[in-house]
């Protein structure tokens, strides 16, 4: 609370704002530009055909995009994205952009049975299927989270849907969805007990996976126990969480997240790829505080924020491809516009990033909370993501009231407090969190929520009491 | 030049106490509260002496310029018959007082006060049936309007203004205001102060002693030409032209006769002149009671509604997209009503709240209500469903004229104890849906709740239940543990009200 910089509030509310606006939608990966987003868009000119820069995969010689499209956010009918909204996929749109994508080179596309509400693997396969086959290669995973699809049958059914939504005869990339997520258990109740893993290896003999890979999120040991494995299973490739933010600083903004810099260098050692998830740590670095933002738009005003952090992560030699979400086409524009070419970041550059702006952002103290609503609907009616938001957006503008004796103390506890009934209801606040912790395992960033919904409750207390 | 101050002065007066009952921010109280304490009955109530004595003074030099002036419904009054008078002039005319029906009410009122039949004592005061009157009829509006204020501060984010919850506190009341309002009015529109001379007890009082006030209204027998005009113009039919006579019991000194009189025969002045003073006891024997009958009617017609009514001011629920449906939490039953700190007593508060609503206006944490309670009807009590008795907050004390909730600060505050925390085993989550929870507890600004595991005492999952334990001793009772309880409609801890509050 201590650390408060001032920043010019009107400018700061354009970011947000704008982002409150096109942000319902984009927020896991590519949050770039809404409608009024100046300062973070480049102004969205048309990225150039051809200039896509691509990696290879040792293992299979596939030839990949170094931007791959996130099938996790698709355009709904209604103007949103397919989670917030139970209004059905835009195909029209998710076609066109696909085609788009297509045509600018990206051909990496990563979708998975839990996305939009279950309706993103055939949203992607029809829009695939219009392409020729050898033209992309898709990745869908084994997403048995819940209990009940645990059982080898539920699980190869699963399997065999995904087949037959996406519309192929074999799948490129095929991952163990979100290892680490609920443990050490977990992962074998969904994996080994039932067979699975052995399953998906002798389908990758046949042919019908190309390459095998996990994604990975929570409890370490899980990771670990993988990569010892990697004589037997051979891992083609792994997808993890890097961005400048959580290379050094994972383990510290939440101490069950694990440092991007640790898993980064454990791939490598093993020569094994890396895709990247969260490559704008689910908008929060291309919604960075307003003297970050004029920092990195000092070194090039050309670039849109969000560019540092894709060309951060692309520059790393180990990484195949980065996932972005991209909703809108301004989304995509502006991606293709960051990687098309990439132009790697010079070592000098890579440290700006890793130390100074990190170390800016850790100082802003915000909870690292996506608004991605998994943990939604709280069954005691709480509006967790909201109360986050709603802290994190007064936090990084500096008008978080600290000390009572402080000048602004009185302006910006009004401020607080009344935004917060404003934002959030009396009765979906958090003193209403009776912290039973069944939002916890639902959360990709590891977010204690309780215990970060009392801090906020404790906050809102003393600034009522005072 | 007597009638412009007076008229300026009533309006400032009547405007500003509308105002403090309006105000739902708490800031005009610190300026305008003590327009609301020199009411005459609050004052009574509170025993503040210096304003009794002050008012008493005041009638006595003046005459009953407090009902003319300081009493917002007596002023509510004239603004209704001032806006009869721009389509009728001259209507009014003498008629003889209605003695028997003003000290019955005045009887039946002491005897209701002495017997704290408070209900009674709360319908026929005439500050809190104007308060009433704002709080519950114009209140709403107010606040509708300021939600609108609200919206467009938002929008262009200003923190200038911020929505207030507009509910129905407690329908009889609601309807009580309602009739009130309409029968006053009535009785305003055709009879001027008709309600002040034969319901008002205030009135009745001061009516007693400003027939010996020092400046009254008087008639020159000499310059008078017996045209009338004057009794023609007196809202309060006091002035008998024809023998040269004013019912002093009745005149409120608005001074609307001496401007009338062409031939400057009135005047209002300390000189004693020769006119006798007319008795009102010798015309008791007058009975045309039409205005009477007509304001029993309504008051009649009031109490059987109350009585017929029952509370169902039930809101509907929000249903948003992403977000679980909440109900909405319904107050529980309590044995003894919970009262707020500083009201010291169940007895001690219904003796002396006269129920004008101006708490309840106040409360910003949506806690006090008028009661439905027939014996106390219409004074406040306290329920939690939409907040609880935060402990920075001693608004309610501040405002109340009446003494009913002495004057306290913060640390007294949290040193009183309302009531204590009952827990109910059927409604608690950690049974009923098997988690863990502790909410109570953490909210307990006193400590007095702790979680913990009861002999033989499972969850269905057979986990041992870690449940709250209320020691009732270190609980003060402000409800914190009920507002934030997750259980609902009804929550699994309530508070039960103490008869004597006690401090520690």
């Amino acid at each position: 609370m201590s650390n408060r910089n001032k920043i010019n509030r009107r400018k700061f509310l354009k970011v947000f704002g704008a982002s409150a606006v096109a942000s319902s939608a984009v927020l896991t990966s590519c949050k770039g530009v809404g409608p009024k987003g100046q300062e973070t868009a480049t102004g969205v000119h048309e990225p150039p055909k051809g200039k896509m820069t691509y990696r290879v995969n040792q293992h299979t010689g596939d030839r990949v995009s170094i931007l791959g499209y996130g099938m996790m956010r698709l355009p709904t009918e209604d103007g949103t994205a397919a989670r917030d909204s139970d209004a059905p996929i835009d195909q029209e749109m998710v076609n066109k952009q696909v085609d788009y994508a297509i045509e600018h080179g990206v051909n990496y596309f990563d979708t998975s049975p839990a996305y939009c509400k279950g309706k993103s693997e055939e949203a992607t396969g029809i829009a695939l299927h219009r392409h020729p086959r050898k033209s992309y290669y898709v990745a869908t995973k084994m997403s048995n989270f819940s209990p009940d699809t645990w059982s080898r049958e539920a699980s190869i059914e699963m399997f065999h849907n995904s087949l037959k939504a996406l519309q192929v005869d074999y799948i490129d990339y095929y991952l163990l969805h979100g290892i680490g997520m609920d443990g050490m258990e977990a992962f074998e109740g969904r994996y080994i007990k039932n067979g699975i893993l052995d399953y998906l290896v002798e389908q990758r003999q046949k042919g019908i996976i190309r390459n095998l890979g996990f994604s990975y999120h929570g409890d370490v040991k899980v990771f670990d126990h993988l990569l010892s494995q990697n004589d037997k299973y051979h891992w083609d490739f792994v997808q993890i969480e890097l961005n400048y933010l959580d290379w050094k600083f994972a383990n510290e903004i939440n101490e069950r997240n694990t440092d991007a810099e640790f898993l980064y260098n454990e791939l490598q050692k093993r020569n094994i790829p890396a895709v990247i998830m969260e490559p704008l740590l689910g908008g929060r670095l291309s919604n960075v505080p307003n003297p970050i933002a004029v920092q990195l738009k000092k070194r090039d005003p050309e670039r849109s924020v969000a560019s540092w952090a894709f060309r951060y992560a692309a520059t790393r030699p180990g990484v195949l491809t980065l996932l972005s979400g991209m909703t809108y086409m301004e989304h995509l524009k502006d991606n293709l516009n960051s990687l098309c070419p990439l132009k790697p970041l010079t070592d000098v550059e890579m440290k700006f990033l890793e130390d100074d702006i990190a170390q800016q952002i850790m100082g802003f103290d915000t909870i690292p909370c996506n608004n991605c609503k998994y943990c939604m609907p709280c069954p005691y009616g709480v509006n967790i993501p909201a109360i986050f938001v709603h802290y994190n957006k007064i936090k990084n503008e500096g008008e978080l009231p600290g000390l009572s004796t402080d000048d602004n103390y009185q302006k910006y506890r009004r401020q607080y407090l009344v935004s917060y009934d404003r934002r959030i209801p009396p009765d979906r606040q958090a003193d209403h969190c009776i912290g039973c912790g069944q939002c916890i395992p639902h959360c990709p960033q590891q977010i204690m929520i309780p215990n970060e919904l009392h801090k906020i409750d404790q906050f809102v207390e003393q600034l009522k009491q005072l | 030049m007597l009638r412009r101050i007076r008229q300026t002065l009533a309006v400032i007066f009547f405007l500003c106490i509308t105002l403090l009952f309006l105000d739902f921010t708490g800031t005009l109280q610190t300026c305008l509260g003590w327009m609301a304490k020199i009411q005459f009955l609050p004052a009574i109530m509170a025993l503040n002496v210096v304003v009794v004595a002050a008012l008493v003074i005041v009638t006595l030099i003046f005459g009953r310029i407090y009902c003319s002036v300081i009493c917002p419904m007596g002023v509510m009054q004239d603004v209704v018959s001032w806006l009869h008078g721009r389509v009728r002039c001259n209507r009014f005319s003498y008629s003889p007082a209605k003695s028997v029906l003003r000290y019955t009410v005045l009887g039946v009122f002491v005897v209701a006060l002495l017997a704290g039949v408070s209900s009674l004592v709360a319908l026929l005061a005439p500050y809190s049936s104007y308060g009433r009157i704002v709080s519950n009829l114009l209140q709403p509006f107010y606040l509708w309007g300021n939600n609108a204020l609200a919206y467009w501060a938002e929008r262009v984010d200003s923190y200038a203004f911020y929505s207030a919850d507009v509910w129905i506190k407690g329908l009889p009341t609601l309807v009580v205001a309602a009739v009130t309002l309409v029968a006053v009015a009535i009785l305003a529109w055709s009879g001027g102060r008709t309600y002040c001379n034969t319901i008002c007890p205030v009135g009745t009082m001061l009516g007693l002693l400003s027939r010996f006030a020092w400046l009254k209204v008087r008639l020159d027998e000499d310059k008078c030409v017996q045209c009338g005009l004057c009794s023609r113009n007196c809202k309060a039919s006091a002035i008998d032209y024809k023998h040269y006579k004013v019912d002093y019991s009745r005149c409120v000194a608005c001074g609307d006769c001496i401007g009338k009189c062409h031939k400057d025969a009135i005047s209002y002045s300390p000189r004693p002149s020769q006119l006798k003073v007319l008795s009102p006891v010798d015309e008791a024997s007058a009975t045309s009671a039409e205005a009477t009958d007509m304001s029993k009617r309504a008051f009649l017609l009031g109490t059987a509604m109350v009585a017929g009514t029952v509370l169902m001011a039930q809101e509907k629920k929000k249903v948003d997209g992403g977000l679980a449906v909440i109900e909405e939490k319904k107050s529980v039953h309590r044995s003894t009503r919970l009262l707020p700190p500083g009201a010291m007593s169940a007895q001690h508060f219904a003796q002396h709240c006269t129920a004008c609503q101006l708490c309840v206006s106040e409360c910003p944490n949506g806690v006090l209500r008028p009661t439905t309670d027939l014996l106390h009807l219409m004074q406040p009590e306290m329920s939690y469903e939409r907040g609880y008795c935060r402990p920075e907050c001693t608004r309610c004390s501040d405002v109340c004229p009446t003494g009913a909730i002495r004057r306290i600060d913060r640390s007294e505050k949290s040193a009183i104890h309302i009531g204590h925390a009952v827990w109910m085993r059927r409604n608690c989550v950690v049974l009923t849906d098997d988690v863990s929870c502790g909410n109570c507890a953490r909210h307990c600004p006193t400590g007095a709740i702790t979680m913990t595991m009861v002999d033989n005492l499972t969850t269905k999952s057979g986990r041992p239940a870690i449940i709250p334990v209320v020691n009732e001793d270190k609980c003060i009772g402000c409800g914190a543990c009920e507002y934030v309880c997750p259980s609902r409609p009804f929550s699994a801890i309530y508070i039960e009200g103490h008869e004597q509050h006690r401090e520690v």
